[in-house]
């Protein structure tokens, strides 16, 4: 920065030679006030999305930085909801990124008082492992005596932000299973 | 709708710039009402009353429009000499059982439909005895079980099957054509009727009515908008078909600004039922198929679909599911493995379930974004169940209540459950938000949307795809090598998704790609009419069919709107075939052409030969308005250019429904099962048809019952979601609305001593919750019966985890279902309510003990897991 | 330099113009918060709030009881604030926000009617927000140069210079401006200055479902605003009124004004706010009279004294 610019900096130089006598706009502009900008635009990229609360279907815009998610507003170009968002929906980047989300897998022992961590895949053979026994020791072939190839002892609630594609291998997967109680907040 | 679906209720308020009334019908006065023109607060659970004297205000002024009644409506149906209405039989139907609390149908049948056709008797489970006999005795009985099942839900996708077509007289005159016997089922709904019942006054009635019909007809339509608040009834199916009889009679179905609008609550809510996870559907609306000694995939067929409209193809629809789910091994030779669907003897929902939880017949639970132990009615009951189970896997994005109950569970509190002596094993395994995985929501307005993922899912956070992928991939590698036949459905089950990144993703997109199915060649279908029963195609969801047409996802369009007509077909995707609204056709008149001017939306190009317009017809585009079907003619051919409802066998809007309900072919009022006042209209006092589990911890208050005087229904608020854990788990929701409270009147206020923002305990047979209080002028006491009736307003978005806590409103609430699709009646019950907070610890269960003997209950000793008494 | 260049009050054409910036300066921006259409969701509230990274309520949270407003006031961590108003109006009043019709039945013992009476209820909900007023008193008191004047003629703090001494907080008229606990600097609305830099509209602004908050030049908000109250007052709504549209009003006009159902007190707005810096000049005017007089009574004083001294 030479001598000229960094004197021209001075808001008491700007306000004395400038048009804001006063200093109350042009002359008193900060340094941050110059850089400051959208943190938008400064978004490696931008992803299209749907809001996850009720079922109108307001369009997202997601913005990413450096792999996190810096804001989410309404997509101006839904024809749905052109662009707006009620609070829930203006809250989404709170929902994704803000406190409180767990992201690690908890596990509570038959008659245990606390929780314990375990890791994922262990998680997942555990699981698979009493599907499997559960399925085993409550299986149907008959019910008086009429073919029904089934369990009774595995049920399944989910709820209504799941995926198509997520609804689908559930239902797909526990048919396979012959486990029928498979229930969603669709009911409720 | 402003409350709970505010941004949706902009279109609301541009039509009201526009001109249009708006008209808020609920208990309460909320954000709609305040920029609604009209608010109507009724009693809750008397909307039947108020929209049958609705119907009945259209009938005897006669306002209905006329021509599209006669052509596109059941109206000139004749029917059967020996039905009987509820004006006969004091608030039954005939073929009501008084023993089984079932009703049998054949006199709901048209006169001259071929009653050997199981009209309204679709696939189901015999009760007992042998075979042949069985279906039998089931359709003249209805075993137990089989008047379980949801059978209604099944038809999500279009009405109930018929044999045969009916006797028409057009002139409505017929004394037993539908017309006719509307007219006196609905005879004494009047407006003296709707203030007594409703509390409405017969002035605010009649301006509702006046506006009604005044804004209907060829040059004007009327939209209904609802939601949970007519569906969570013990007569919810019943508030919905008296909606459409209104709707049919002053022809505002398949018309531009018309309709019966469901705003569902959660995002993908519409997806969830259409690619259902209900224990009585597969995918698009096909039955779960019932046990039976010997049933081939034929006799399914035979026993649930029409022959006539589009679920003729029912056949197609299965054969290409069971192509898509086994792949090579489902073959004409072994019936495309039928027989490896597992069978229904009932009802299995959710409710039952958690009986079965609670007798130990149920030992394994996932719950996969819900938390029943605050959301569901009877909120004891459900952490019961939970606290009675082998092992429980939870997945969410935080931690909810359905996942600590045995810690810190109200039952903790109160003695009930000790934390070491419950069995539960549990598993809390984080899950990936929207932003963080590729994936479909289905919205309210059918409409398929695509979200791409924007980054990863923190630590061992996974999509459910992820989760239900790997479980059933490492499941099927235990397995593998197994003889044992059970295994063999797992085992040959397609399951091979490809994987991407570095979390082994499974890619959503290949699951969509099978649920729109593919044809011999591998390629991609671009719509149901190409599926075949020969097991040439596959096809995951019969009604998404197109939506990867041409391998192109058509959910991830985003044509922005200023580039696009008003109808918006390049944004995302519509089911069924990208179609924006249903039965579209009966936007033209018989002959094909617009209504007015004014409403145009399909009509019939004469010199194309097709149908045209803003929409993709619903309808095959080249069938022409004067296309009669020949004799014997089969599907979506046995139907009329004039018959729009192409998913009903007969292609007409059902007025009355010949089939396909539990509780009667026409609405009728009945109370709430917990009422403060009796029913002046039947000596039949509640749904005759409806499910209750009167059992300790679901005791139920009798009608008028001084002990729990005054009604109270729940509800939601703006700034928090359902049952709270994407809200309540937010600073920035949580401190907008911080605290449960209840909204009572300054009248109420006064008659309990209730001060505003003081505590209040609110008791029933359940359990008591405590709330602070808001004195309001928008709660009305109500004049019902010669009395007044007092409602407490209660939002039950709260649950002891979160920021924002309070007791949960659904503690209070019984289990008490609808008969079609056994959806609880959480809009209407019975309590009481005091100032101050409720007891704690064991003091809490001997309040509410006391409360029940005072009201002449069973006094249970607090329930303890393992009691199992279903 | 124009006649009205750096005035503290009264009309002011381009107070962008007048903060120095040059004649192809954007237009003046504001908000038109048309009040008759807001559905109370406080998607503004949020959408603030998320876009400007403020902190949450900390510590216990409380009802309120304020029917469902649960902010209380416009403050450092909420720049824009929903109220709710609940009245019970008697049935001859005129409509307005056309009083819901509640219709009511008979209330009460035969022969009391109770309930016929009062069956009118009207709920008012108002997105209150710092009004960016023509004439900013917390920018003219800013001794540090913090509260400036942006080229689209809102009023912004620089967080960068603020140093918390807290005179704009007293001099607001609206009280909108507040200190933030714990951070000590003063904060408020910038109307996304930082948005409105790239060519977006402010947060609040895009997400209100209802377009209850309108955003863009203030010009055409004034003239949008004046049609909408003429149409609404074509339809009965008699009592509708704008409020800090007036450029002749006691702050020359507000950036941010408002189209209310009812008069300002009823949502806790004053009726008629005066800048508080008005009457600077012709203080500073007094002030320089009273040194002089001051001055001149010293010397008359010491004049006296001496004449007294020299008294004998």
């Amino acid at each position: 920065m030479g001598l000229r610019q960094w004197i021209d900096g001075w808001p008491v130089y700007r306000q004395l030679t400038g048009d804001d006598a006063l200093g109350r706009g042009s002359a008193a502009r900060s340094r941050g006030t110059e850089r400051l900008s959208a943190r938008t635009e400064q978004a490696d990229r931008v992803v299209r999305s749907v809001c996850p609360y009720c079922a109108v279907g307001c369009g997202q815009k997601v913005y990413v930085k450096d792999e996190k998610v810096t804001q989410i507003e309404g997509d101006p170009d839904s024809p749905i909801s052109r662009g707006r968002l009620c609070p829930k929906g203006a809250a989404s980047k709170q929902l994704v990124t803000g406190p409180g989300r767990i992201s690690t897998v908890l596990h509570r022992p038959a008659h245990a008082t606390g929780w314990e961590r375990i890791p994922l895949d262990r998680a997942m053979d555990m699981i698979a492992d009493r599907v499997i026994r559960t399925r085993r020791e409550s299986w149907q072939d008959t019910h008086r005596g009429v073919p029904v190839r089934r369990t009774l002892g595995i049920a399944s609630l989910g709820g209504a932000t799941l995926d198509n594609e997520e609804n689908y291998l559930m239902k797909k997967l526990y048919t396979a299973l012959g486990a029928i109680q498979i229930e969603n907040q669709a009911r409720i | 709708m402003a409350e709970c679906h505010p941004v949706g209720f902009q279109w609301v308020m541009e039509a009201k710039e526009r001109g249009a009334t708006i008209i808020h019908v609920d208990p309460r006065f909320t954000r709609t009402s305040a920029l609604a023109d009209v608010h109507v607060p009724l009693r809750a659970g008397t909307d039947i009353a108020f929209l049958g004297a609705l119907v009945n205000h259209v009938l005897s002024t006669g306002k209905d429009f006329r021509e599209y009644v006669v052509a596109y409506t059941n109206a000139p149906a004749i029917l059967r000499q020996d039905f009987a209405d509820t004006e006969d039989l004091d608030g039954l139907f005939s073929g009501f059982d008084p023993e089984s609390h079932h009703y049998e149908t054949t006199t709901w049948m048209y006169e001259g439909a071929d009653a050997s056709a199981a009209a309204g008797a679709r696939d189901r489970w015999p009760a007992s005895g042998g075979e042949g006999e069985q279906d039998v005795a089931a359709r003249q009985h209805g075993g137990r079980e089989l008047r379980d099942t949801a059978r209604a839900e099944s038809y999500g996708a279009g009405g109930a099957a018929l044999g045969g077509k009916p006797a028409l007289d057009p002139t409505l005159q017929h004394p037993r054509c539908v017309y006719q016997v509307l007219k006196r089922h609905f005879a004494r709904y009047t407006p003296e009727l709707v203030e007594d019942v409703c509390g409405v006054s017969r002035e605010l009635f009649a301006r509702v009515a006046d506006a009604i019909t005044a804004n209907s007809g060829r040059e004007r339509t009327t939209a209904l908008c609802y939601s949970v608040g007519w569906t969570q009834h013990t007569v919810g199916v019943q508030y919905i078909r008296t909606a459409s009889i209104l709707q049919a009679l002053l022809g505002n179905i398949g018309r531009p600004g018309g309709g019966i609008l469901a705003l569902r609550g959660h995002a993908s809510i519409q997806g969830s039922t259409d690619v259902p996870t209900l224990f009585d559907l597969l995918p698009g609306y096909i039955p779960m198929p019932h046990a039976h000694q010997h049933q081939d995939l034929d006799a399914f067929v035979a026993a649930d679909a029409g022959t006539t409209g589009f679920w003729g193809n029912m056949r197609a629809y299965v054969v290409s599911l069971l192509k898509a789910w086994w792949g090579e091994a489902a073959t004409q030779e072994n019936d495309y493995r039928f027989d490896w669907l597992p069978r229904l003897t009932g009802d299995h929902g959710t409710y039952r379930t958690v009986l079965n939880q609670l007798s130990g017949e149920c030992k394994g639970y996932f719950l996969v974004g819900e938390n029943p132990a605050v959301g569901s009615a009877n909120a004891k009951l459900q952490r019961l169940g939970l606290a009675n189970l082998d092992w429980l896997v939870v997945r969410d994005l935080r931690m909810i209540e359905s996942a600590t109950f045995w810690k810190d569970g109200p039952e903790i509190e109160t003695g009930e459950l000790r934390t070491e002596e419950i069995p539960t094993e549990v598993f809390f395994l984080p899950a990936a938000a929207h932003t963080e995985k590729d994936g479909s929501f289905t919205n309210t307005q059918r409409l398929l949307q695509w979200h791409h993922a924007a980054i990863t899912p923190p630590g061992d956070a996974r999509s459910d795809l992820w989760f239900y992928y790997h479980l059933g991939r490492i499941i099927r590698e235990k397995l593998a090598g197994s003889t044992d036949p059970r295994d063999r459905p797992l085992l040959d089950l397609t399951w091979d998704y490809p994987t991407e990144g570095p979390l082994a993703e499974p890619s959503a997109d290949a699951v969509l790609a099978e649920i729109n199915g593919h044809g011999p060649d591998g390629q991609p279908l671009s719509t149901s009419t190409q599926l075949r029963d020969d097991g040439s195609t596959a096809c995951g969801v019969w009604i998404y069919c197109g939506v990867r047409a041409h391998g192109h996802n058509q959910a991830a369009n985003r044509r922005p709107r200023h580039e696009q007509s008003r109808v918006a077909p390049d944004w995302g995707w519509a089911w069924p075939a990208n179609r924006r609204i249903l039965y579209n056709r009966a936007s033209a008149d018989p002959d094909g052409r617009p209504w007015s001017e004014r409403k145009r939306y399909v009509w019939w190009d004469a010199e194309q030969g097709r149908w045209t317009g803003d929409d993709v017809p619903d309808f095959e585009a080249d069938k022409p308005p004067g296309y009669r079907p020949p004799p014997g003619a089969k599907a979506q051919d046995a139907l009329a250019g004039t018959d729009p409802f192409i998913m009903q066998s007969d292609g007409r809007a059902w007025l009355f429904a010949p089939a396909g309900l539990a509780d009667g072919p026409l609405p009728a009022h009945y109370e709430p099962y917990e009422s403060p006042v009796d029913n002046p209209l039947y000596g039949q006092q509640t749904n005759p048809a409806l499910q209750a589990h009167d059992r300790p911890a679901n005791r139920y208050h009798p009608a008028g019952n001084q002990v729990y005087p005054y009604a109270f229904t729940t509800y939601r608020l703006t700034e928090h979601h359902t049952a709270g854990a994407m809200s309540r788990t937010l600073p920035y929701l949580s401190e907008l609305q911080p605290e449960f409270f209840c909204e009572v009147s300054p009248e109420l206020a006064a008659e309990r001593g209730l001060e505003h923002l003081g505590w209040a305990t609110i008791t029933t047979a359940r359990t008591a919750v405590e709330a602070r209080v808001l004195v309001t002028d928008r709660m009305k006491p109500l004049r019902v019966r010669g009395r007044t009736i007092h409602q407490v307003g209660l939002p039950y978005h709260w649950g002891p985890e979160g920021l924002s806590t309070g007791d949960a409103a659904n503690e209070l609430l019984s289990v008490v279902l609808d008969p079609n699709v056994r959806i609880q009646e959480s809009k209407a019950a019975t309590c009481d309510i005091r100032p101050d907070r409720r007891p704690r610890g064991p003091a809490l269960l001997a309040h509410v003990a006391a409360y029940r003997r005072r009201a002449g209950l069973p006094d249970d000793t607090p329930p303890t897991t393992g009691e199992g008494r279903p | 330099m124009t006649s009205d260049r750096n005035r503290l009050s009264g009309p002011l054409a381009d107070p962008s113009a007048d903060a120095g910036y040059p004649d192809d300066h954007p237009p003046r921006m504001g908000f038109f918060t048309d009040t008759s259409v807001c559905i109370g969701c406080k998607a503004c509230q949020v959408a603030c709030k998320e876009w400007n990274l403020l902190p949450a309520e900390t510590g216990e949270l409380d009802l309120l009881g304020q029917s469902f407003d649960n902010t209380g006031a416009l403050s450092a961590n909420n720049w824009r604030h929903v109220a709710f108003i609940e009245q019970k109006t008697e049935q001859t009043t005129a409509p307005d926000r056309p009083p819901v019709d509640l219709g009511m039945p008979a209330m009460g013992p035969p022969g009391h009617d109770a309930g016929a009476a009062d069956g009118q209820v009207r709920w008012l909900m108002s997105s209150d927000v710092c009004k960016h007023c023509t004439h900013a008193a917390c920018l003219d008191v800013c001794p540090t140069g913090s509260l400036f004047r942006t080229e689209f003629g809102t009023v912004v703090v620089q967080e960068d210079i603020c140093n918390g001494c807290g005179y704009c907080v007293p001099a607001c008229p609206y009280g909108v401006i507040d200190i933030r606990p714990g951070d000590g600097r003063a904060f408020k609305c910038t109307l996304c200055y930082d948005r409105l830099g790239a060519g977006r509209e402010p947060a609040c602004a895009q997400a209100c479902p209802t377009d209850s908050i309108q955003f863009g030049p203030l010009e055409e908000l004034r003239e949008r605003a004046d049609r909408r109250v003429t149409e609404l007052h074509e339809r009965g709504v008699d009592q509708a009124q704008l409020y800090g549209r007036d450029p002749q009003d006691g702050v020359g006009g507000d950036g941010a004004f408002f189209l209310l159902l009812d008069e300002p007190e009823v949502y806790g707005l004053p009726p008629d706010p005066v800048v508080t810096t008005r009457d600077l000049p012709s203080m500073w005017r007094h002030a320089a009279t009273a040194a002089v007089g001051v001055a001149v009574s010293v010397a008359l004083s010491f004049l006296g004294r001496g004449t007294e001294r020299r008294k004998p």
